[in-house]
């Protein structure tokens, strides 16, 4: 504990380039810069979890949701716009002011726990249901059909801006979702290193007191929600990119739970824990994917149980508590590094009165 | 008039098939904070359970109605063991790592039995009403799901054993103090929970088939029931069972059988907008 907070500018630039830097650019080395794109987008969305459950204490299980409505407004508005750039903020924007809306009507509503999980869930599954069942001629977004179950192929994708027909080859690709995943890490280092980041950390540790100190929580967490649910559209327009395709798959609930079991395998409460999961979790997909004998998903739930039961803090947090304390993004004192010792997997709203235990 | 009366049924079928899929999971819940989200997992296991015991030649009934809840009740009492009792009184470790015993278990599923859809066949016949007909197995499944709930109803507030557990879930210490072994209390129920769930798998099996996947639409609508319903295991869940099955299977009727579905989770919504501690917060006194 005996390196010093640096001041502002550095802390929030250093981590993300003295570490992402340097494996950004030395990972084409051992796979195709096109699995490497989905690398990028899978960590960008697991930070945008990673930033209002470990830091805001919300557990969201709809994560896929914001991701899923990235994804299918960028789709809509670049084939009715034809400007993919445009798209591209549009849909971002969209998505921002669609969680603003949901986060405002589920923490003004004073839903927390167990309920703001089931909300989410619930909000997830109706768009999925909703999705695959728009097969039919009538359900048309301007010149966009919605598909059903089948989603959406070929529209436009990014092109170079001063060429409509130069289309991002694979390694341009990369460069760019690579420079967006940082740029994201460092705007969340900056969100948590600012006032409003020390305050979404104390309603984390305890929200009455954060009431009781002249703070409206429910915006503060709104506010935060909407913040991560633009970092998953982000990486939604990304993938839809990436994929070249956009189906109700997005929404659905292992969609939801993937991102969940990257996080909480990651490390919660840190930044760079959810990204090292979602990496180490889709390499493991992808050498699974190659051979029949043990399902996919047999081998993430077990993860999942074997993180919750043994592991909760994570991968990074092996890191952070012991031997490189740097990493950590939270606003630090003496004390809180101590209780972030002992921190693990908050129960939303430490509402611990629900347990007659 | 006839047509009233399908229609009727229809509801009244509806509302038995949700209250069936979440008793387990509304026992579990209500009575000790634990939401298990592999429940759905635990159904398609009771429906293999009977399928496999139909097809190498037991009665059906037999197959559905005793063996599918013993098997998913030793299933219930390993998993009780090895997961579910380090975690009690903490609400979202349950939730995550039950999400993770449900896609293991998906998986392992797929793994055993493949990624197709198993069924089994059963013919009791259609009862004939005016011009229309109703299958004779919707019956079958409104009376079962009635007798379930009384009984539920019956073991938990008609019997010692049922205020037994009663008490250890609302003061543990105290029922401890009394001689009770809290920690088997705890482990029954969640075993009573898990057999139900295998009884649900089980009746349900030959009217859905079963698929190694096809535990993530019936935890769906369990859970929202159950979450909306609130903490009182058996009437919230009916309360909220019986307006869910209402609107989504009149929603169905109306318009399509995909806006049934959705209907049922906009009404959740709402109703959880209007109640956030669920139905059941409607007659409960809120301190406890």
């Amino acid at each position: 504990m005996t390196i010093q907070r640096a001041n502002g500018v550095t802390h929030i630039l250093l981590v993300p380039l003295v570490c992402g830097v340097p494996v950004l650019l030395l990972a084409p080395l051992f796979a195709s810069t096109y699995t490497l794109s989905l690398f990028c987008i899978y960590a960008l969305l697991a930070v945008s979890l990673g930033l209002i459950w470990g830091f805001g204490g919300i557990l969201c299980f709809g994560q896929g949701a914001f991701f899923g409505i990235g994804a299918y407004s960028y789709v809509v508005l670049v084939i009715n716009l034809e400007l993919p750039w445009i798209s591209l903020l549009l849909a971002v924007g969209l998505t921002v002011a669609v969680t603003a809306c949901f986060g405002a009507a589920l923490f003004y509503g004073r839903l927390g726990d167990v309920y703001l999980a089931v909300v989410t869930l619930v909000f997830t599954l109706i768009l999925n249901r909703f999705l695959n069942s728009t097969a039919g001629p009538e359900y048309q977004l301007g010149s966009a059909r919605l598909g059903g179950f089948n989603g959406i192929p070929g529209f436009p994708t990014l092109h170079f801006p001063w060429s409509d027909t130069t289309f991002l080859s694979d390694t341009v690709f990369y460069i760019l979702s690579s420079a967006v995943l940082l740029a994201s890490w460092m705007f969340c280092r900056w969100i948590l290193k600012s006032h409003f980041g020390r305050v979404l950390v104390a309603v984390r540790e305890n929200e009455q007191r954060v009431e009781f100190a002249g703070y409206d929580v429910r915006l503060f967490k709104t506010v935060a929600f909407s913040i991560s649910g633009g970092l998953a559209a982000l990486a939604g327009v990304l993938y839809a990119n990436w994929a070249g395709i956009v189906t109700p798959a997005l929404f659905s609930l292992t969609q939801s739970a993937e991102i969940i079991i990257w996080t909480v395998v990651g490390g919660l409460g840190t930044l760079f824990g959810p990204m090292i999961g979602s990496a180490a979790l889709t390499a493991l997909k992808l050498g699974l994917g190659h051979q029949s004998l043990v399902d996919n998903f047999f081998v993430m739930g077990i993860l999942l149980v074997t993180a919750v039961l043994v592991f909760p803090r994570g991968i990074a947090g092996v890191f952070t508590a012991y031997r490189f304390p740097f990493l950590s993004s939270e606003p630090k004192g003496r004390w809180q590094t101590r209780s972030n010792r002992r921190r693990d997997i908050t129960d939303t709203g430490g509402k611990q009165k629900n347990a007659n235990f | 008039m006839d047509t009233i009366f399908i229609f009727a049924i229809q509801i009244i079928y509806a509302v038995a098939v949700l209250t069936m899929i979440s008793l387990g999971l509304a026992l579990v819940f209500g009575m000790m904070r634990v939401i298990n989200l592999a429940h759905g997992e635990f159904i398609t296991l009771g429906g293999y359970a009977t399928i496999i015991a139909a097809k190498s030649g037991l009665n059906i009934w037999i197959a559905m109605l005793v063996v599918s809840p013993i098997v998913v009740g030793i299933w219930s009492i390993l998993i009780e063991r090895l997961i579910i009792r380090y975690l009690y009184g903490r609400l979202i470790y349950t939730m995550l790592a039950t999400w993770g015993l449900s896609l293991a278990m998906a998986g392992g599923l797929t793994m055993i039995f493949g990624n197709t859809t198993e069924g089994v066949a059963l013919d009791i016949g259609f009862i004939a009403v005016g011009t229309y007909q109703a299958s004779g197995y919707n019956i079958f499944i409104i009376f079962t799901t009635a007798a379930i709930a009384i009984l539920v109803a019956w073991i938990l507030y008609g019997t010692a054993n049922g205020r037994i557990a009663r008490a250890a879930m609302q003061n543990r210490d105290m029922t401890q103090a009394f001689g009770y072994p809290v920690k088997r209390i705890y482990m029954l129920t969640f075993v009573a929970g898990g057999m139900l769930a295998g009884l649900a798998g089980g009746v349900l099996a030959p009217t859905t088939g079963v698929s190694p996947y096809s535990g993530a639409t019936w935890i769906a609508d369990a859970f929202i029931t159950v979450i909306t319903g609130g903490t009182a295991p058996l009437l919230g869940t009916l309360a909220s069972a019986g307006i869910l099955g209402l609107v989504s299977s009149s929603a169905a009727f109306v318009f399509s059988s995909a806006s049934g579905g959705i209907a049922l989770l906009i009404t959740a919504l709402i109703l959880l907008w209007l109640f956030p501690s669920g139905i059941s917060s409607l007659w409960q006194r809120s301190g406890k």
